[in-house]
């Protein structure tokens, strides 16, 4: 028992020991890889990876690489940040790529717009029934429902028949795909109008993704939603014994979830101009990814969004950094699999530490 | 009648051919602390259970609260006011004590359905409050469940129990995994909750705390109660001996 005594009866507590939180080391993390290709790019390159060495343009960093670190994160950071609060509340996600895949081409598919220069547009799926250049809304709310309906089915399964949520997950990601390929028998799909195909114009994504982050990370902190999402994470039992109505959420949970990919399917498919059925195929891996290196904790009850947007942020700085290094990008996989256990292990060895000092 | 907070009458339960508990007549009164008594086996945890709905009785009836009533679930037995501290404290460990504290019944700001704003102020407020009444002492209310000792995780579900009006609070060996220190800590709470007047159902094994706590004391043998003893009125040797059965005590039932 340590020294410092408060509470009456010896019982002691020692407000030092309070670790800081997570979310702390894993932006330590990422200032350190960032310094650590800054100085790599220094001494072997003499270029600088995070600032602006460039006499042509103004600006002290290097603006042009940190738009592409996040740009090329956002979408799958959409993504990230459904499955981040799956993985709070105790389950994981395996489908949100497949439904990215089957949303993007059932949404595109009323996207389309009925002539291309002057011809009619050869790729449009619906045109014998004039489905075309209908307004934006129209492919929104067909992707939103995709989503909603694949979330719903893999809610309803997880808290219905108690199957684990892994496998109900990872049946949806085999239906989805299929469907995917179903849906215009393996065609690609193009030709969007324009205001579908500004949704993912420039930073559009980025400004998506980090609206969302923000909008969940409020959810998740302040409403009784996120408070129970953590609380079945942690003690399933006691949130139940508490009056939880464990079911509903986990239904929820999982619909959010899939709307979230379905959102990242629309501001994928508007950025590409175009959807294929092998779309967001492993975004589902590497969205769990940006959540357990962001500090989430696969047995649930601990992280947050931020976490999980610093997470992502590692993510791009690996891939940009590896790119800004001319290295193969063969090595980036190969990095990102141990930066994954690694993140994995150093929790789990905090955590032990944790529970021996306690 | 009127100050009888828990009756039960012929309260039995059978596990297939097990009869874990026979007929137990028990009362409890307002402001009245209680402790159960008796061997691993006697029935003491199965008679908690069918207080608190976590089980369905196989006969026998409860009044609660001047009311006849059959609990579905313990979440039926906590809203109409039984608090129970469980052996396996149902805590979250990853929320802070205010979240525990309010697990499944938040304080709300605006009510937006399952995205109802919480009001955080409020509860850390009425936390502080429920562990000034229970004397719990707890320097750091932000601190998660999962770095605090056990002293202080059974301290956390105590001041659960007090932080609503409860009608009653059972308190399943409270003690049974804690240090000594720890031990006179939830003691103290006992004792606040004593002068403050909340009726209590204290499972123990430990006779001295039994004694030091107590207004009355409730034996159970082999499912059934043997002996209903005023504190006063007995001593250790003498609960001893209807723990064990030296003594069997019906002819005392009847008197007391």
């Amino acid at each position: 028992m340590s020294q410092t005594s408060h509470g009456i009866g010896g019982l002691s507590y020692d407000a030092k020991k309070r670790p800081w939180p997570a979310e702390f080391n894993v932006f330590l993390a990422l200032v350190i890889l960032v310094a650590a290709f800054e100085l790599v790019g220094r001494v072997f390159l003499g270029d600088s990876f995070l600032f602006n060495t460039r006499e042509n343009v103004s600006g002290l960093f290097n603006e042009q690489r940190l738009q592409i670190i996040i740009l090329q994160v956002s979408i799958v950071g959409i993504i990230a940040i459904g499955v981040t609060q799956v993985i709070i509340c105790g389950g994981i996600d395996l489908s949100s790529g497949s439904i990215v895949g089957a949303t993007a081409m059932i949404a595109m598919s009323f996207a389309q717009v009925a002539t291309v220069n002057g011809n009619p547009n050869p790729k449009a799926m619906f045109i014998d029934y004039g489905w075309t250049d209908l307004p934006v809304i129209v492919p929104l709310l067909v992707a939103i429902g995709c989503g909603l309906i694949a979330g719903l089915i893999n809610g309803l399964l997880i808290a219905y028949t108690r199957i684990p949520p892994f496998i109900a997950t990872l049946g949806m990601m085999v239906t989805a795909r299929g469907i995917a390929k179903w849906w215009s028998k393996g065609q690609p799909i193009s030709f969007p109008t324009d205001s579908f195909a500004a949704i993912g114009k420039g930073l559009m994504p980025v400004v998506i993704f980090i609206s969302l982050a923000i909008l969940f990370q409020l959810i998740l902190t302040y409403t009784k939603y996120g408070k129970h999402c953590y609380a079945i994470g942690s003690n399933e039992d006691a949130a139940r014994m508490s009056g939880i109505k464990i079911a509903n959420h986990k239904v929820l949970v999982y619909a959010i979830a899939g709307i979230l990919a379905s959102i990242a399917a629309v501001v994928l498919s508007s950025k590409n101009l175009t959807a294929q059925a092998g779309m967001g195929v492993m975004y589902e891996l590497d969205a769990i990814a940006m959540a357990v290196i962001g500090g989430v904790s696969l047995s649930g009850g601990r992280g947050s969004i931020i976490g999980t947007v610093i997470g992502s942020l590692i993510f791009g700085v690996i891939i940009s950094g590896f790119t800004f290094l001319r290295l193969d990008a063969y090595y980036q996989e190969m990095v990102k699999g141990v930066i994954i256990v690694g993140a994995v292990v150093l929790d789990q060895w905090r955590q032990r530490r944790r529970a021996i000092g306690a | 009648m009127s100050d009888i907070v828990l009756k039960t009458e012929n309260l039995t339960k059978h596990y297939g051919g097990v009869h874990a508990l026979q007929e137990a007549n028990f009362e409890l009164r307002k402001g009245e602390h209680v402790a159960i008594m008796g061997d691993n086996g006697a029935g003491k945890s199965t008679f908690v259970r069918q207080i608190t709905g976590v089980e369905q009785r196989t006969d026998g009836k409860i009044w609660f609260d001047g009311k006849e009533v059959n609990f579905a679930g313990p979440i039926e037995a906590r809203e109409a006011g039984i608090e129970t501290v469980f052996q396996n404290l149902a805590l979250a460990d990853d929320l802070d004590v205010p979240s525990n504290l309010f697990l499944g019944r938040e304080k709300v700001l605006f009510n937006l359905g399952p995205f109802s704003i919480l009001d955080r102020k409020a509860m850390r407020k009425a936390t502080e409050a429920a562990l000034v009444r229970t004397a719990v002492k707890i320097p750091n209310l932000s601190s998660t469940i999962r770095h605090m000792s056990g002293g202080q995780r059974q301290c956390v579900a105590i001041a659960r129990t007090a932080t609503f009006a409860s009608k009653l609070i059972i308190m399943d060996e409270p003690t049974a995994a804690l240090g000594v220190q720890e031990t006179a800590q939830v003691e103290n709470i006992i004792r606040t909750l004593k002068e403050n007047g909340e009726p209590l159902i204290l499972v123990s094994h430990n006779m001295r705390q039994v004694f030091d706590l107590v207004d009355r004391i409730v034996v159970f043998r082999r499912g059934r109660i043997v002996a209903n003893l005023r504190k006063q009125d007995t001593d250790g040797n003498d609960i001893v001996a209807y723990i064990t059965g030296a003594k069997t005590g019906q002819a005392e039932l009847q008197a007391a």
